[in-house]
């Protein structure tokens, strides 16, 4: 049971770690927030196959603390903690879905 | 065994690798919001490296303050530049002998750093049989919190005052005329209901993690820095909502909350003198009731002073935030004013 | 029993690694910021929920389960907020001047 949690804590390591290529990419920074995003909850679940395959309990309160902040980053990125220039706020114009979409 | 063993061998190159590379994007990338967001997510992925290494105090500490609360404050240190002005993509072509320079100082630096490391002697040297030793006369089952609070209390105590230091740093970049009032709003958009929502649901169960994390920190991974950085953040996302404002910083009661944890321990560790013989000795049968007593009065300070770094300086009085306009209406009364900074 | 404990948390955790997978190939795939966005809330509620489930049998009750079930409903809750304040500032801003719509 240990190698199998092990495997899948390295599995999902490894499929968010692919997600990190939308933060290096972008194109917008609304989408590298969204990997870093995804970084998190699957840190999370890293954490808890981790915690439980190495039987480390403090994981626990660990991913806890994980999944409480988990939302910080992007709220504060969005509501404009981060951005007070008014004629672009967090998009880009060109990843508008707004033509092509009726 | 070895199977599983092999396994984690994977799993930490693969997760070394992966900071690495990070690291050097982060460092590289030229949008500053890019920057933060590469640093966020750096954060989280040595949080993990902390657990592989069976540290798990220190990957709260790193989880809370490396990944969450630093994300907000560069974040909003990212806001007073003006846009991407990090980026001085040219311009610096006369500056080739400097880089050259730094680069070999850098390289060198890293050469000396890397040749120290080889040459540590193979079992490492360590104190962790004997701090392990006298333990059980704290009272504590933690060793981190025992090295925290008893070992080298002399530490935690200056570090507790460092952070009252730095928001009195903080608080000095106010403007004269905004000196004792109330930090400027955390956002300068509509929050919206859903984020409305969430911070009030979140706080309720933050707060009782928090308060989970400083009371467990006496004999499981947790302590006064990591639910004191909790309790920081639930107050935050209350600010960032907008569902209350940050606190006038002349008041007495706040700057009472501010002293209370470092002004205690140190009450405590000179009262040492007399009951212990030594400057921060606990006596024996009273040691972890009086660790708990500062380590619960750390907390509330270490919160309070944390919130307020993140709320940053006072602002002018008539400023507590934008003036919300129709629904979902974006307003900007904000912009004016860092307009003038540009 | 324990066996077949064992085999719902491999078939579990199995489930919810695959939506992991998914959640960063439509993150990696889909065109634009919104169907991304999709993309990751699958990776948020299914994976981790499935990881979560999957755990269950293996961790000391009610503890430690009362823990890992709160973990999820923290995502639950932070992937549902930031769908929806992303969502909405990605989204093409409402036209200024109430009444009007958008055909």
């Amino acid at each position: 049971m240990t190698e199998f949690l092990l495997g899948a804590a390295l599995f999902v390591l490894g499929t968010v770690a692919l997600g990190l290529i939308r933060i290096l990419r972008g194109p917008d920074d609304a989408d590298r927030m969204l990997a870093a995003q995804l970084l998190g909850t699957g840190g999370v679940a890293v954490l808890l196959l981790l915690g439980v395959a190495s039987g480390l309990g403090a994981v626990g309160d660990l991913a806890l603390m994980l999944a409480l902040l988990a939302a910080f980053a992007s709220v504060a990125f969005v509501t404009g903690v981060a951005r007070p220039d008014p004629p672009k706020p967090v998009r880009d114009p060109n990843a508008l879905p707004r033509g092509d979409r009726s | 065994m070895s199977m599983s063993m092999s396994l984690g061998l994977v799993a930490d190159s693969f997760l070394a690798l992966l900071i690495l590379g990070l690291a050097v994007w982060t460092i590289a990338v030229r949008g500053t919001y890019a920057a933060v967001v590469g640093f966020v997510a750096y954060g989280l992925l040595v949080a993990l490296v902390w657990v592989r290494l069976a540290a798990v105090d220190v990957a709260l500490t790193e989880a809370a303050l490396g990944s969450g609360l630093m994300g907000l404050l560069l974040l909003r240190a990212a806001a007073c530049l003006p846009r991407d002005a990090a980026v001085p993509a040219s311009g610096r072509v006369g500056r080739v002998a400097l880089r050259v320079v730094v680069g070999v100082l850098c390289a060198g630096l890293t050469a000396v750093l890397a040749a120290v490391v080889l040459q540590l002697p193979e079992p490492a040297p360590s104190l962790a049989a004997a701090a392990a030793q006298v333990l059980p006369t704290t009272g504590l089952g933690n060793p981190v919190t025992g090295v925290l609070i008893a070992y080298r209390a002399i530490d935690t105590l200056l570090e507790a005052v460092v952070l009252v230091l730095a928001l009195i740093g903080l608080w000095s970049l106010a403007a004269d005329g905004a000196w004792g009032g109330r930090p400027g709003a955390l956002r300068t958009r509509e929050p919206g209901a859903a984020l409305v929502l969430l911070a009030q649901l979140l706080p309720p169960v933050g707060i009782l993690v928090g308060i989970h994390l400083f009371w467990t920190g006496a004999n499981h991974p947790g302590g006064a820095f990591q639910g004191g950085a909790v309790l920081a953040a639930m107050w935050a996302i209350v600010l960032v909502a907008g569902l209350a404002a940050a606190p006038r910083v002349d008041g007495r009661r706040l700057r009472l909350v501010l002293v209370v944890g470092p002004a205690l321990f140190f009450a405590i560790g000179l009262a040492g003198i007399w009951w212990a013989d030594a400057f921060l000795g606990y006596p024996a049968d009273w040691a972890k009731p009086l660790i708990l007593v500062i380590e619960a009065a750390l907390t509330l300070s270490i919160a309070a002073a944390l919130g307020l770094l993140l709320a940053g300086p006072p602002a002018a009085e008539p400023g507590p935030g934008p003036v919300v306009g129709a629904a979902g209406q974006l307003s900007w009364k904000e912009q004016s004013s860092t307009d003038e900074h540009r | 029993m324990s066996l077949a404990l064992s085999l719902f948390t491999i078939v579990c955790v199995s489930l919810g690694a695959v939506f992991f997978l998914a959640g960063t190939l439509g993150l990696l795939r889909f065109p634009d910021t919104l169907t991304r966005l999709h993309a990751l809330t699958k990776a948020d509620n299914l994976g981790l929920g499935l990881v979560v489930l999957g755990l269950l049998p293996q961790v000391d009750w009610p503890l430690g389960a009362l823990k890992l079930i709160a973990v999820w409903l923290l995502a639950l809750l932070a992937g549902a907020t930031v769908g929806q304040v992303l969502g909405s500032a990605v989204r093409p801003p409402p036209v200024s001047g109430a009444g009007e719509s958008t055909p």
